[in-house]
């Protein structure tokens, strides 16, 4: 199958290619995904694709003083740190499941580690850790140069939206 | 009440009226995230708005004091579509140290949210 990280996305990719076992689609490359930059609201905030691994993407946001939630500290608002870091975590799912699949946020949480620093772009890694067959679990963290000082730790879910997956069909069954 | 940067970059403003509470965000292609479908991301940045004015609103009113946020949680109910989104914030406890504040978003029917968060603020008064 595509890549070995991703124990369970065998069971998952049967809705398209169930059973084949040549010729696999290249496997879902964020980085490729993102060559073009974003677009919307990822695009209004200037996100781009930094690094990723087998279950993980981290994305860059730069700081701007536009993005500002408290003009007295300087202080980034969370909603930029919300739209990354679901961003991140999104494209963390796909790429452990190895392809692209529809789904929608079901919930996003936030804990605020401490405050981002200004004029510090901010990084987030978005992380994977779990895919059933309706949902995929999310964790993340939010730093501003050093990993090993977060200033906000997320978890959350999301719903897939296309048609639930079957258990995986034997070829010739 | 002045709304930070943040707002003004997303359109962010009050509807005015007798409800000083009550934000508004319009529907602009920089909000979408899946095509046709506002980013949750923007739509929490609403929801963060909306609480921070009920917050600093219930606070005025209770000695002042400066606001820091400890998290959010927000729920996505429906997909937000191109079209003006509302937002309303409710502080449900204002204690010495600590606000919890709850926030609902919709479009057209305050009935169908869209998306609800809730948040706790640390509170450092004056």
């Amino acid at each position: 199958m595509r890549g070995g990280a991703h124990t369970l996305a065998p069971m998952l990719h049967c809705g398209t290619d169930g059973g084949m076992t040549s010729d696999p689609l290249p496997a879902f490359d964020p980085q490729r995904f993102l060559r073009h930059g974003v677009g919307g609201h990822g695009g209004l905030l200037a996100l781009t694709y930094h690094a990723h691994g087998p279950d993980w993407v981290e994305l860059h946001l730069p700081y701007r003083a536009e993005l500002i939630g408290d003009p007295d500290s300087g202080v980034l608002a969370s909603g930029p740190i919300l739209t990354m870091m679901d961003m991140a975590t999104s494209l963390a799912v796909w790429t452990r499941l190895g392809r692209f699949r529809p789904h929608a946020t079901l919930d996003l949480r936030i804990d605020y580690l401490r405050p981002a620093t200004p004029g510090k772009a901010v990084f987030g890694r978005g992380e994977c850790y779990r895919i059933t067959r309706s949902i995929s679990f999310v964790r993340g963290q939010a730093h501003d140069g050093d990993p090993t000082d977060p200033l906000a730790h997320v978890a959350g879910t999301f719903m897939f939206t296309d048609a639930p997956v079957e258990a995986p069909v034997e070829k010739g069954a | 009440m002045m709304l930070p940067p943040y707002a003004a970059l997303l359109g962010i403003a009050h509807v005015g009226g007798d409800d000083p509470t009550l934000l508004t965000m319009p529907s602009a292609d920089t909000l979408l995230g899946r095509p046709g479908y506002l980013h949750g991301g923007a739509i929490g940045g609403l929801l963060e708005m909306a609480a921070i004015v009920a917050l600093r609103s219930a606070l005025a009113d209770d000695g002042g004091g400066q606001i820091k946020p400890i998290n959010v949680t927000v729920d996505f109910m429906r997909g937000g579509r191109e079209k003006p989104t509302f937002a309303r914030g409710t502080v449900t406890r204002l204690g010495g140290r600590v606000a919890n504040v709850e926030a609902i978003a919709w479009q057209g029917d305050a009935a169908k949210p869209i998306a609800a968060a809730r948040m706790n603020y640390l509170i450092v008064r004056g």
